[in-house]
């Protein structure tokens, strides 16, 4: 297994998810979109940044370079994708999952510890945990808030496609404890195969020497 | 071919909160202003040539469709006049 981190200009995630997947002992390497995605590529993470600046809309202009094409398709064949932050803009914007991640309502970049509950432990990137599980780990965007139309939310819920939650420590899902204003508190979605996106940063509570590891498990559905 | 500018207004849907209006609103107010409220759009002014309004329109929306909005977020319009 080779996870292909893409690279675009404005990353500045992707060495810290290359030391989250060392650490895990998980192949990974950090891939150029220019070069297109490597051939022995067997799960793709899309890392966290400010991928062309925000320009437009964050992950707007990343979600339509050439490289997409080959990871929509590698996601279509059922390689493991994982979208984080602006990872998740970009796989929200390229299609690749439902929804749209825009402005917090608080109009500011807000960097802090939240708790997720797992809404669906049927995943890889979920099955290292149970359902209802509670888990903290770090956000840092200022532009969350997830966004769907009502029926493609009634769809979402329906199909068990909402991976995480913003909770409380003691897993309710609060509006006091929605960081960014996320319709129903969403924080990640699962699309298509093996496709998931989400806004907190599991490669920043993986290595135990920067503090909480609950995001070990998710970064383990690429094992 | 003609010289053709499209205009491309890109606006939330109605509904969406616009934090970012909001927070304009607030200080418009801290100056003074009384308002009941206050929207944002992106405007793009793009310059083509076509070979006729309607197929300027068309690549214009086009464009819309496929980057300067999100149908999930946003609505949009376009208009189209001969450039001077």
């Amino acid at each position: 297994m080779t996870v292909s981190i893409i690279r675009f200009g404005g990353s500045n995630c992707d060495r810290d998810a290359a030391r989250a997947f060392e650490h895990l002992g998980i192949d990974a390497e950090i891939v150029w979109h220019e070069d297109g995605l490597p051939a022995d590529t067997n799960g793709v993470l899309l890392p966290g940044g400010f991928s062309y600046g925000d320009y437009l809309r964050a992950g707007a202009m990343a979600a339509r370079t050439p490289i997409m094409n080959d990871v929509r398709e590698a996601a279509e064949g059922g390689t493991p994708v994982l979208g984080v932050c602006n990872g998740a803009q970009i796989g929200c914007e390229s299609g690749l999952t439902e929804g749209a991640f825009t402005t917090n309502a608080s109009a500011r970049f807000q960097c802090e510890p939240v708790h997720l509950r797992v809404e669906n432990a049927d995943t890889p990137w979920t099955a290292a945990f149970e359902e209802g599980e509670v888990l903290e780990v770090p956000i840092a965007h200022g532009e969350g808030r997830f966004e769907i139309g009502a029926e493609r939310l009634a769809e979402l819920n329906s199909e068990d496609r909402v991976l995480f939650r913003y909770c409380d420590a003691e897993g309710n899902v609060t509006d006091d404890a929605n960081p960014n204003g996320s319709t129903e508190n969403v924080a990640g979605v699962l699309g298509k195969g093996n496709v998931a996106v989400m806004m907190p940063h599991p490669e920043r509570a993986t290595l135990p020497d920067i503090g909480g590891t609950d995001g070990q498990g998710m970064l383990e559905g690429f094992a | 071919m003609t010289a053709y500018t499209a205009t491309v207004t890109v606006r939330l849907k109605r509904g969406v909160l616009d934090p970012e209006a909001e927070t304009t609103k607030r200080s418009l107010e801290r100056l003074g202003f009384e308002l009941d409220a206050l929207r944002s759009a992106d405007r793009f002014e793009v310059d083509l040539d076509a070979d006729s309004e309607d197929a300027a329109a068309e690549r214009a929306d086009e464009m819309a469709e496929r980057l300067l909005a999100n149908p999930t977020i946003h609505d949009y319009e376009v208009e189209v006049e001969q450039a001077e």
